[in-house]
């Protein structure tokens, strides 16, 4: 093999995915490579981001939480008829925060404690967190939501869009933790060598139980900006929205089986996704084929992983 | 010889027929509450509603039931109906032929199926993520093509398949009875059926032993998509109606049938009629709450309930056997 050839295969495959993805729809529409449009697609991106980051850790453990789309929309829920009722944007804040962390707990110890399968733990409490949405708007929408709420989504400190800031501070703290904390080590533990753990006498099941609560947190954290953008919470709001997470951990090279995880792969994952949808977009192609194209991205994903992991 | 001694599928059985009376008191004892709390239950309109739905129910976890044997999963039953419903209810408004659309239908869930399998067997990642990004691409595929449109109004002859009767008895009650009868013997009476058993309980043993588990699992995922199409069907001739979301809400409901019908996640242990105790368990509960007048927007909620409580008791039930 020529040195050129053997750099190529070292590049990973989701950077190629998103060069070829910008390039292609660079030159399919004027539109998409503008200065305006990438930040658009940064700032499309974060509540993605919000996701993606801690069910790349979750993956990691051999887990997956399928919740996140419905416990993010009941946190939405949940901000919204708090500021309505009290016009405090803190106290709705920690409402959100409050349901993202209760579901966290009830997924972790399902998982952790119980011993259920992560996907049907995370499947049944979807549904929980699905119908407790209708349950309490009835099926309508929550609207009035105050200006300044609006501000996190919409405006800028110091010239940078708000939600691109809070990316880019919750990929410092992720990968700061992934790979510089005790936490972070577990985690990697936790997917490929959880006996050791075990026998080291840390306590596995704490810190599986942790990884959830994490992934609930930052769900209900992500309500907030989603309620900004939609400046209203409607009960099927974040149908789905695990999806791209998933999709995005898959594309970024995250392995459903192997317990290793590239949380700068999700980085970039997200941003196919992102690119992905906003070149879609602007190309009038409905949101009904995107999802069914980024089901075909996950299953090409995934195929190269298997072919990777054989080869 | 001691319990442990006893091969994985002898265990299973005997445990299986307690298992499976358990269920039939658990059904027994919704009635009874039921009856007590609503003078529409006992009647026998209500009665054979709560059958026909059953039946529909059961029709779905089926061929799941042989999936999850396996310990695999099929999370893209829900979008498989809609798709094979939406394909179908297209070819029958087009033709009037119910029996093109009857091909239509199986013909879609199988291939569906078809595909999950080979994703399953040639990418060794788990069934659950490879069936749940086909699931996105299905639910995806089937808003484009419908575009929001409905077709709705097909031939009575169609109808008859979700609404006809025979003897008095709603056509879809036999086909349950069919398929129970034909899936039963299929898995405890024949080779393929037991190797599948064999698969679930230990697929490494199963390999060595001469099974051919790669085209078993093809199989199972198969029939399960197979099955999903036959009950789109039945679902549509019962609506009369196709829009892209008909099948959306199926799946977590299917998966529910097959584990409070007490087969195992991990795999080796469960019976069909042990499914069709959970459909019909299920369907009771839900037809309980719109008697009761208890809006549709709990029922995600309580079946989330019910699947977490069912499954929880399989572990509790295989670490007191351990």
């Amino acid at each position: 093999m020529t040195a050129a050839a053997s750099m190529i295969l070292r590049v990973p495959g989701v950077a190629i995915a998103l060069v070829l993805l910008v390039a292609i729809f660079g030159v399919a529409n004027p539109n998409f490579a503008t200065l305006s449009n990438a930040q658009n697609i940064l700032i499309q991106s974060t509540i993605l981001l919000l996701l993606a980051l801690p069910m790349t850790l979750i993956v990691m453990t051999e887990g997956l939480d399928l919740s996140m789309g419905a416990v993010l929309t009941l946190a939405s829920i949940a901000l919204a008829m708090t500021v309505v009722a009290t016009g405090s944007s803190t106290l709705a804040l920690a409402a959100a925060l409050a349901v993202g962390l209760g579901f966290g707990v009830l997924n972790g110890c399902l998982v952790a404690l119980l011993d259920i399968p992560p996907f049907i733990a995370t499947l049944g409490t979807l549904g929980i967190a699905q119908g407790l949405s209708l349950v309490v708007t009835d099926g309508q929408s929550v609207v009035g939501i105050p200006r300044g709420l609006q501000q996190v989504y919409g405006g800028t400190f110091g010239g940078v869009p708000i939600p691109i800031l809070i990316g880019i501070v919750a990929f410092a703290v992720f990968y700061l933790t992934l790979y510089r904390t005790r936490f972070g080590s577990y985690i990697f533990a936790l997917g490929g060598n959880r006996e050791a753990l075990k026998l080291a006498g840390v306590a596995d099941r704490a810190m599986l139980i942790a990884t959830y609560v994490v992934g609930g947190t930052m769900a209900g954290f992500a309500a907030l900006l989603m309620t900004a953008r939609m400046n209203s919470a409607h009960p099927t709001a974040g149908i789905g929205l695990e999806f791209d997470a998933i999709a995005a951990v898959a594309v970024g090279g995250t392995s459903f089986e192997r317990g290793n995880g590239w949380l700068t792969g999700t980085l970039l994952g997200v941003l196919v996704v992102g690119v992905l949808r906003n070149g879609l977009n602007l190309m009038a192609v409905p949101s009904s084929a995107q999802v069914a194209g980024i089901g075909a991205l996950v299953i090409a994903a995934l195929l190269v992983d298997g072919l990777r992991s054989r080869a | 010889m001691t319990a442990t001694d006893a091969g994985p599928l002898r265990r299973g059985l005997s445990g299986e027929a307690t298992q499976f009376a358990a269920r039939i008191a658990a059904a027994l004892a919704v009635c009874i509450v039921l009856s007590l709390l609503s003078d529409a239950f006992l009647t026998t309109s209500n009665l054979l509603n709560v059958l026909r739905q059953t039946a529909l129910l059961f029709l779905m976890a089926s061929g799941l039931t042989l999936v999850i044997l396996t310990a695999g999963l099929d999370l893209s039953v829900g979008a498989n109906i809609g798709l094979s419903a939406c394909l179908a209810a297209v070819a029958i408004k087009s033709t009037g032929s119910p029996w093109l659309g009857v091909a239509v239908g199986v013909g879609c869930g199988s291939l569906i199926g078809l595909l999950n399998g080979l994703l399953v067997t040639a990418l060794r990642v788990p069934a659950f993520i490879a069936t749940y990004g086909m699931m996105w691409l299905i639910l995806g595929a089937t808003y484009s093509y419908m575009g929001g449109e409905t077709v709705h109004g097909f031939p009575p002859a169609f109808r008859q398949f979700g609404s006809g009767y025979f003897l008095g008895i709603p056509i879809p009650i036999y086909m349950m009875i069919l398929f129970l009868l034909l899936g039963t013997l299929f898995a405890q009476r024949t080779v393929w059926g037991q190797q599948i058993y064999a698969i679930g309980a230990n697929p490494v043993a199963a390999r060595l032993s001469g099974i051919p588990v790669q085209r078993r699992l093809v199989l199972v995922y198969v029939v399960s998509g197979a099955m999903a199409g036959l009950a789109s069907l039945i679902l549509l001739a019962r609506v009369n109606s196709a829009e892209a979301d008909i099948g959306e809400h199926f799946t977590l409901p299917a998966i529910a049938a097959v584990v409070i019908g007490g087969t195992s996640l991990f795999g080796g242990s469960g019976t069909i009629v042990g499914t069709l105790a959970g459909a019909l368990i299920l369907t009771l509960v839900v037809n309980g709450m719109n008697l009761l007048q208890i809006k549709a927007s709990w029922q995600p909620l309580v079946t989330g309930v019910i699947i977490l409580l069912a499954v929880w008791f399989d572990i509790r039930a295989r670490r007191s056997g351990e």
